[in-house]
């Protein structure tokens, strides 16, 4: 998988899942002060990125890392990189 | 202490007989029923395919998929009445931020979440995979938690349970609360799940009405013929509010919450008592300052079951003898709305007394031994109840009264 299509698999995904804009989803965006989401979306967050990417979520301090949209990006890549 | 009066300034409703005011009231004056057969129930064994049924109302039109997350449907609806109910009382939403606004709602059972939540934890073998939302759509409490973060109230927040009359108390204790100054303004009402999972046990107990070929005509109460309750549901919300606060802003007032009273059995767990709801009858009568004579309607909390509607009628007889105010239950066609039907009979009663009509108590026929010599409504009456008496009744034998006023 490219860089841009986890870009646009994380987008759409997101987007989907809590109502987001599309043009509003720009790499540097704070999922929390820029996009909405809150404690309880992250996990609803983990669930629609396990069933995009096809893989699972282990490590939650990973995850409670992510500021931004691109520290998504990152994980996901990592994440992919990790399996290969 | 001097008591405060309490306004009823804002009503709303989605119901099986129409989503809003407008389309229930006309219903209730048709004597349209909202009943009918779900064949699901049948094939999955349920003695009874009878239900109400909400038509016309989808959750996205309210609220978004990160609001709705959280929220039951019977919370989705129990917004949608409220937002209503706000827009007729004339209440701006930067009014509601304060600790003097409260909410409190009737509830007793939220099935769906609780269910899904095991599924998804079978399938998936590890907690974080069930979601955000399973928890708080599990909670008996998930109409004032969802409405009080959506509307930013800072008062009374609480649901309240006791089965069949949980909405007629929770109208009853937000009036309370306004009469004592504890509260200015309280948004109140009920709200019941329809959804056959909730209704499975209920209805392997034999209490449902059968009378499938004519869904209509299926719930008969005060009738000699009934044969049992059609369980229905969906959302009534109010807007009370201390009489001077509305009078001063210049509300439309609808009508007052006179008075309230409670009382509880003390017996049977299903077998209503001869004795419980009549000592709330008096008791709401007394707090009221009224004689039995003064209430021109009583809103009957009659279900259709053999044993519900017998009591109900000899404690009426019991308080009211020569004196013969109207009589009609609502359920006759919205079937029963359970946990909602205690706040719901006052919306339904209030748009009586604004729209100038008695709803009738359909398929009534033949009197039995307890409802003989009670003033049924058999058709709708043209003119506005003026005092109207509310009952409501729960397992466990938990009484709810309230008295209406709508002097003009």
């Amino acid at each position: 998988m490219t860089e841009e299509q986890i870009i646009t698999t994380v987008n759409q995904a997101l987007a989907e899942e809590f109502e987001l804009e599309l043009e509003a989803m720009q790499p540097a965006a704070s999922i929390y002060a820029d996009l909405g989401l809150d404690s309880l979306d992250t996990v609803d967050m983990v669930i629609v990125l396990e069933a995009a990417f096809k893989f699972k979520i282990r490590d939650e301090e990973a995850i409670k890392k992510i500021r931004t949209l691109q520290d998504i990006y990152d994980f996901v890549q990592r994440k992919m990189a990790e399996l290969s | 202490m001097k008591w405060k009066r309490v306004a009823i300034t804002g009503v709303g409703v989605v119901s099986c007989l129409g989503c809003g005011c407008e389309a229930v009231s006309a219903a209730l004056r048709a004597g349209r029923s909202g009943i009918v057969v779900d064949e699901e129930r049948l094939e999955l064994g349920f003695r009874s395919p009878l239900t109400g049924t909400i038509r016309g109302f989808d959750p996205k039109d309210w609220l978004g998929r990160k609001e709705r997350k959280t929220m039951t449907d019977f919370s989705v609806q129990a917004y949608a009445a409220t937002r209503e109910a706000l827009t007729l009382a004339g209440v701006a939403d930067e009014d509601l931020r304060n600790p003097d606004t409260g909410l409190i709602f009737g509830c007793d059972s939220s099935c769906l979440a609780g269910i899904e939540q095991v599924e998804l934890l079978r399938q998936s073998r590890e907690t974080k995979a069930i979601g955000s939302g399973h928890i708080f759509r599990s909670m008996t409490s998930n109409i004032t938690m969802n409405l009080n973060t959506l509307l930013g109230t800072q008062g009374a927040c609480w649901s309240l349970s006791s089965a069949c009359s949980s909405g007629g108390h929770a109208v009853g204790q937000a009036a309370d609360l306004i009469a004592s100054g504890r509260q200015q303004r309280v948004i109140c009402g009920g709200a019941q799940e329809i959804n056959w999972q909730s209704m499975c046990s209920f209805d392997g107990l034999g209490a449902f009405s059968t009378a499938r070929d004519e869904p209509q005509k299926a719930c008969r109460p005060f009738s000699a013929d009934r044969d049992g309750l059609v369980p229905s549901g969906g959302a009534a919300a109010l807007v009370l509010e201390e009489y001077e606060l509305a009078r001063r802003r210049g509300a439309r007032i609808f009508g007052e919450v006179l008075s309230y009273a409670f009382s509880s059995d003390g017996e049977h767990l299903s077998v209503p008592s001869r004795g419980g709801l009549q000592r709330a009858m008096n008791g709401v009568l007394q707090r009221a300052g009224l004689q039995p004579g003064q209430i021109d309607y009583i809103c009957a909390h009659a279900t259709a079951t053999p044993a519900g509607d017998g009591a109900e009628a000899d404690n009426i007889h019991a308080v009211f003898g020569d004196a013969k105010p109207w009589v009609s239950s609502t359920k006759s066609m919205t079937g029963h709305e359970l946990w909602m039907s205690g706040a719901a009979q006052v919306v339904y009663s209030t748009l009586m007394a604004r729209d100038g009509f008695i709803a009738p108590n359909l398929n009534f026929t033949t009197p039995d031994d307890h409802s003989r010599g009670l003033r049924i409504v058999t058709q709708t009456v043209d003119e506005s109840p003026r005092r109207v008496l509310c009952n409501s009744a729960g397992f466990g034998g938990t009484n709810a009264c309230l008295v209406l006023g709508f002097d003009a």
